[in-house]
C-alpha cells in the first residue's frame, strides 16, 4: 500500500471536497482511520486512500453530562486517557484488533464505531452501537450530514447513527462521533468456576445470567486455551469466568450471592484488581489466538445456548479451537487450515440462526470467501438500495463489505 | 378549531374508488379483520395527540403476517396510503390516519410465541402490549426493560415505531436497546427476518434503522426482545428541594458520582400538587421541586447507594427526605408519578413535550421554558425523566378555547426549539408524528433531511407507508404517495 496516494485532510470541508472529487471522478477510495483494522474484511479495491488520521481531537466532554464528542481520527488512547482522568470509562470495552491481527497503528475512535467493536460488558451494556449517540459525516456525493446528537434519549427522524455503526466507511466517511461514557466501576471482581465443560458451562452462565446480580461479562475458556489467559495464572482445567463490578458494598452482596450458587457446579474461586482485569482484556483482544500466525478467524455470534453446539459439531469434521463470551452467544473460532466458511455458516443456520466474521484470513482467503455473512436476498437487496441512497457512484470503500458493494 | 399542522391533501381518485376498495379488502382477509361502518371507524380517528382527527377509508386488525403482506401489497400495487396502528397511544399523533388511507392495526397478532430462559429473549407478536412480556416472564424472574407510561396498553410493535423509552431507561436503555430481532412486511407485501436471538445481526444495522422509524419502513409482525433478570429488590426515595434549579444539580452530581440509579425522575411544583391531588402519595407540599430516585439490588446493596445518594442530596441542601420503608410505600410514591398524565387530564388539557437536553442544561431549560409560558399567559408542569435530560413539560390549556389551544400549540413549538438550541432534541422517546414533523427543519439542515428521507425510500418508494408523518410536507423532492420517482436524486435540492 505504500506506494497508493494517501490523503489526510485536516478539516470536515477537505473530507467532503476529497470525495465530491472522487464522485465525480467516480474514482474509488479507501476510508481509513489508524489503519489496524485494514486487513479486516474483504480488500478494497481503490488506488487512493483517504485518512481521517489528522482529523483529531476531542470536542466536547463535560464529565457531568456522561457524553463525549471527539473527531473520527482522534486515537482511542487519547479518548481513554480523558476518560480515565475523570474515573469514567467506553462502556462497551472495543477490542484492540492489533495482537490478533498483527497490525501496528493506533486504532481511532471512529474506527471503533465504523467496525461496532465491542467487547465482553456488551451482553450488559450493549454495543459500540448502543453507545453512539450522533454523528456527522460525509455521505458518498461529498454531502456533510449528521444525525443524532449528544443526548442520551432521541427519536428525531430516522437513526442514521445505527445505520453507520458497522458500516465500515461504505456508507460515508464519518468526521465526529458523540458517544455515550459511564463512570468506572468502583470494584470489579471475576468469579471463575473450574472444570466445566463447554455444555455445562453454558448452562452455568445462563444460570448466572439468569440472577439478580447484575453479571457484566461471561466467558468461557477450554482447557485448550487456558494457558493463553491472565499470563497462565488460572488453574484447575476450563474456566467459566463471570464478572461482577459497581460499588464495593453492593459487589460484595453479588459475589457472596454468585459464589454460592456456582459452587454447586464447580470449584469457585475470586479474582481481583489487576489480575481479573487483565482476564477481561485478554478476552478483550481474543489473547489466545492473537498466535502470529494467520490461521483463520471467526468470530460467530448465535444464540448463547447454540454456541457450544455449534463448536462440538464442527469438532466432528474438522480441526478448530475455540473459546466463548457474551454467555456463550459470541464464539471466537481458530481453525486448523481452512476457514471452512460453507460448514461453519450451515451449522450456524441449523441451530437457530447468527451469523459468521471472518476476522482474520489472508488476503487470497478474504477475496474467495465473504468475509461478512451472505445476507438473504431481499435483505441484500435493501442493503443495495441503502448503499445506493448513500454513496450512488460507489465511491467509498468498494469491495470492503461484499464483492459488489 | 384552527388546526396548525397540516395533512397530505387526500388524493380523491382513492377516496372516490372506496367501494370498491372495500370490495377487495373483503376478499384479502376474513371480515371479523374489516372495519368499514363509520360509527366503528370513530375510534381509530385519533390516538394520544387527540387535537387532530381523520378518519380512515377504513381499518383492517389481520390475524397473520401473510394478511398484513396481502394487504400492503394491495395497497402498494394501488397507490393507497397505510397507517400502521398499535394500541393508539402515540403522543405525537404517529397513528392519526387520513381520509384516503387504510389502518392496519396490530391488535390481533396478540400472542406471545414463545420465552426462552436461557438465551433470555422471548419472541411475540406486534400487538401484545408491552406490560404483558414482564408479566409473562415474571414468576421466572425476568421482565422486559423498556417501561412507557402507557404500558398496560401500548403495543410492542406501537414501541418498535417510537422507540420508546419509560423510566428506568437510564440503566436499562429504550427499546432500541432490548430488541433482538424483527418480522416485517415489506412495502411491497415480502417478508423479512432481521437479527434473531443473537445479540448482533449481520449486515448494515437494519434493526436499530427500523427502531424508531414510526411505521415509515415496514410493518413489524412479530418481534424478538431480550429478557433481563429481575432485581432482587427495588427501592424509591423521595427528595424535595427548595428550588429546581437545586434539585438539577443534585442529578447531575448524582449521575457524575458514578452511581447510576435505576430511575431519576423530577417534578416541579405545579406537577406536584396535581398528581398528590389525585394519588394521595404523601408528597411533600412545602417544595418547589421533587426528585424520586430509585435503586435495585438487595437490601444491603440498596443501603449502600442510598447512603451515597443521600449524603449528595444533602449537600444540595434537600429539604425533604422520604425513604420508603415498605412495598406499599414505594407503590404509593410511584402512582403519583405515573399517573401525572391522567390526573393532568382531570384538571386540565394538556399537551406534552418530549424533548431532550444535556444534562448541564436542565435548570437553564427549565428556566427558559416558564418564560415561554408566562409569555403566552399559560400554565406548565414539569414532570420527566431528569436523569437522562428527557423533558416532559405538560402546558396546560383549554380546548374549547381555540386562542388558547393554538397558543397552547405554539409555546410547546418553543419549548422544543429551546430544547435543540441547548443542544438536545425535539423528541427523546414521543417519536415526531405530525407534531413535531414541521420542526424538523429546526434541528436537521436540508442535507440531513434529505440523506433520511433517500433512506426511508429505499424502504417504501411510493411513500405509502405513513406518509404525512416525521418529515415536513415541502421540499419532499416529490417524494409523495403516488409518485414512483419518490427516491429520486435529490442531492441538488439538498
Amino acid at each position: 500500500m505504500s506506494t497508493t496516494d494517501i490523503q489526510y485532510p485536516q478539516t470536515e470541508e477537505e473530507v467532503a471536497r476529497i470525495v465530491l472529487e472522487a464522485n465525480e471522478a467516480r474514482r474509488p477510495i479507501e476510508v481509513r482511520g489508524g489503519g489496524t483494522r485494514l486487513d479486516l474484511g474483504r480488500p478494497v479495491q481503490s488506488a487512493s486512500v483517504l485518512s481521517v488520521a489528522k482529523l483529531s481531537g476531542i470536542t466536547n466532554y463535560d464529565p457531568s453530562e456522561l457524553v463525549m464528542a471527539a473527531r473520527a481520527g482522534t486515537p482511542l488512547a487519547e479518548i481513554e486517557t480523558a476518560l480515565a482522568a475523570n474515573n469514567q470509562m467506553l462502556t462497551f470495552e472495543p477490542m484492540d484488533h492489533r495482537p490478533l491481527l498483527g497490525a501496528s497503528g493506533e486504532p481511532t475512535i471512529g474506527g471503533v464505531f465504523a467496525g461496532n467493536v465491542s467487547g465482553p460488558r456488551r451482553i450488559s451494556a450493549g454495543a459500540a452501537r448502543d453507545n453512539l449517540l450522533g454523528v456527522r459525516f460525509v455521505n458518498g456525493s461529498g454531502e456533510i450530514v449528521k444525525s443524532g446528537g449528544r443526548v442520551m434519549k432521541n427519536v428525531t427522524g430516522l437513526d442514521l447513527v445505527k445505520l453507520m455503526a458497522g458500516s465500515w466507511g461504505t456508507l460515508g466517511v464519518m468526521s465526529e462521533v458523540i458517544f455515550k461514557v459511564l463512570p468506572r466501576p468502583e470494584t470489579a471482581v471475576t468469579v471463575v468456576v473450574s472444570g466445566l465443560n463447554d455444555a455445562q458451562a453454558a448452562e452455568a452462565m445462563a444460570a448466572a445470567l439468569a440472577m439478580s446480580v447484575e453479571v457484566s461479562g461471561a466467558a468461557h475458556l477450554p482447557e485448550s486455551v487456558i494457558s493463553k489467559f491472565a499470563g497462565g495464572s488460572l488453574k484447575g482445567g476450563p474456566a467459566t469466568v463471570l464478572r461482577l463490578e459497581g460499588l464495593t458494598p453492593s459487589v460484595e452482596v453479588r459475589t457472596g450471592r454468585l459464589v454460592a450458587e456456582m459452587g454447586r457446579r464447580g470449584t469457585v474461586s475470586v479474582l481481583e484488581g489487576d489480575v481479573s482485569d487483565g482476564l477481561w482484556r485478554d478476552i478483550r483482544d481474543v489473547r489466545p489466538f492473537a498466535d502470529g500466525t494467520m490461521k483463520p478467524v471467526w468470530k460467530v455470534s448465535v444464540a448463547p445456548s447454540a454456541g457450544h453446539q455449534l463448536v462440538a459439531a464442527l469438532r466432528l469434521k474438522t480441526g478448530v479451537d475455540a473459546f466463548y463470551d457474551w454467555q456463550g452467544g459470541l464464539v471466537w473460532l481458530r481453525m486448523e487450515a481452512d476457514p471452512d466458511a460453507d460448514l461453519v455458516r450451515q451449522y450456524i443456520k441449523v441451530l437457530g440462526g447468527g451469523h459468521a466474521t471472518l476476522v482474520r484470513a489472508d488476503a487470497a482467503t478474504r477475496i474467495s470467501v465473504p468475509v461478512f455473512e451472505p445476507q438473504p436476498k431481499p435483505l441484500e437487496a435493501l442493503a443495495r438500495r441503502i448503499k445506493d441512497q448513500f454513496d450512488p457512484a460507489g465511491v467509498l470503500n468498494p469491495g470492503r463489505m461484499t464483492a459488489t458493494m | 378549531m384552527s388546526e396548525l399542522i397540516a395533512f397530505l391533501e387526500p388524493d380523491r381518485a382513492v377516496i372516490d374508488r372506496r367501494p370498491s376498495i372495500i370490495a377487495d379488502l373483503a376478499g384479502l382477509l376474513p371480515e371479523s379483520c374489516l372495519i368499514t361502518e363509520e360509527r366503528e371507524l370513530v375510534p381509530f380517528d385519533t390516538d394520544a395527540f387527540v387535537s387532530y382527527r381523520r378518519m380512515p377509508l377504513a381499518v383492517v386488525l389481520p390475524e397473520t403476517t401473510a394478511q398484513v403482506a396481502a394487504v400492503l401489497k394491495y395497497c402498494n400495487d394501488n397507490a393507497i396510503p397505510v397507517i400502521p396502528r398499535g394500541a393508539g397511544t402515540s403522543l405525537s399523533g404517529g397513528a392519526i390516519p387520513q381520509e384516503d388511507a387504510i389502518v392496519i392495526g396490530v391488535s390481533k397478532l396478540n400472542r406471545i410465541l414463545e420465552v426462552d430462559f436461557p438465551n433470555r429473549a422471548a419472541v411475540v407478536q406486534a400487538g401484545v402490549t408491552n406490560i404483558s412480556i414482564s408479566q409473562a416472564v415474571e414468576a421466572d424472574g425476568f421482565f422486559y426493560a423498556p417501561d412507557p407510561s402507557s404500558q398496560l396498553a401500548c403495543t410492542i410493535g406501537g414501541n418498535i415505531g417510537m422507540n420508546s423509552g419509560g423510566a428506568h431507561c437510564l440503566k436499562y436503555g429504550v427499546t432500541t436497546n432490548n430488541l433482538l430481532g424483527v418480522k416485517m412486511v415489506m412495502f411491497d407485501g415480502s417478508v423479512v427476518e432481521i437479527g434473531g436471538k443473537a445479540l448482533d445481526a449481520a449486515g448494515y444495522d437494519l434493526l436499530g434503522l427500523i427502531c424508531g422509524s414510526e411505521g415509515q419502513l415496514g410493518i413489524v409482525t412479530e418481534a424478538t426482545v431480550r429478557l433481563i433478570a429481575k432485581p432482587e429488590g427495588a427501592r424509591p426515595v423521595l427528595f424535595g428541594f427548595d428550588s429546581s434549579i437545586a434539585a438539577g444539580a443534585c442529578v447531575t452530581d448524582i449521575i457524575g458520582s458514578g452511581i447510576i440509579p435505576v430511575a431519576i425522575e423530577f417534578m416541579d411544583k405545579p406537577a406536584i400538587e396535581i398528581c398528590e391531588a389525585f394519588a394521595q402519595a404523601g408528597y411533600p407540599m412545602d417544595v418547589e421541586a421533587l426528585l424520586i430516585v430509585e435503586v435495585e439490588g438487595s437490601d444491603a446493596e440498596m443501603d449502600a447507594m442510598l447512603a451515597r445518594i443521600i449524603e449528595i442530596a444533602r449537600k444540595h441542601g434537600v429539604k425533604t427526605i422520604r425513604e420508603s420503608q415498605s412495598a406499599t410505600e414505594a407503590a404509593l410514591i410511584w402512582k403519583g408519578r405515573k399517573s401525572a398524565f391522567g390526573a393532568t387530564g382531570r384538571i386540565a388539557d394538556y399537551i406534552c413535550m418530549d424533548g431532550t437536553v444535556p444534562l448541564g442544561q436542565l435548570s437553564h431549560v427549565l428556566e427558559k421554558t416558564s418564560e415561554i409560558i408566562d409569555r403566552y399567559g399559560l400554565r406548565v408542569a414539569n414532570v420527566f425523566h431528569a436523569g437522562d435530560g428527557n423533558m416532559h413539560p405538560l402546558i396546560l390549556f383549554d380546548a374549547n378555547d381555540p386562542e388558547e389551544s393554538l397558543k397552547a400549540e405554539m409555546a410547546g413549538n418553543d419549548i422544543l426549539k429551546l430544547c435543540v438550541d441547548a443542544g438536545g432534541c425535539l423528541t427523546g422517546e414521543h417519536g415526531v408524528g405530525i407534531e413535531k414533523r414541521d420542526l424538523m427543519r429546526h434541528q436537521y439542515s436540508d442535507a440531513d433531511l434529505a440523506q433520511q428521507m433517500r433512506v426511508r425510500a429505499a424502504f417504501d418508494p411510493k411513500w405509502i407507508l405513513n406518509p404525512s408523518k416525521v418529515f415536513p410536507l415541502e421540499g419532499r423532492n416529490g417524494s409523495q404517495p403516488g409518485n414512483q420517482s419518490a427516491a429520486g436524486d435529490d442531492r441538488t435540492a439538498a
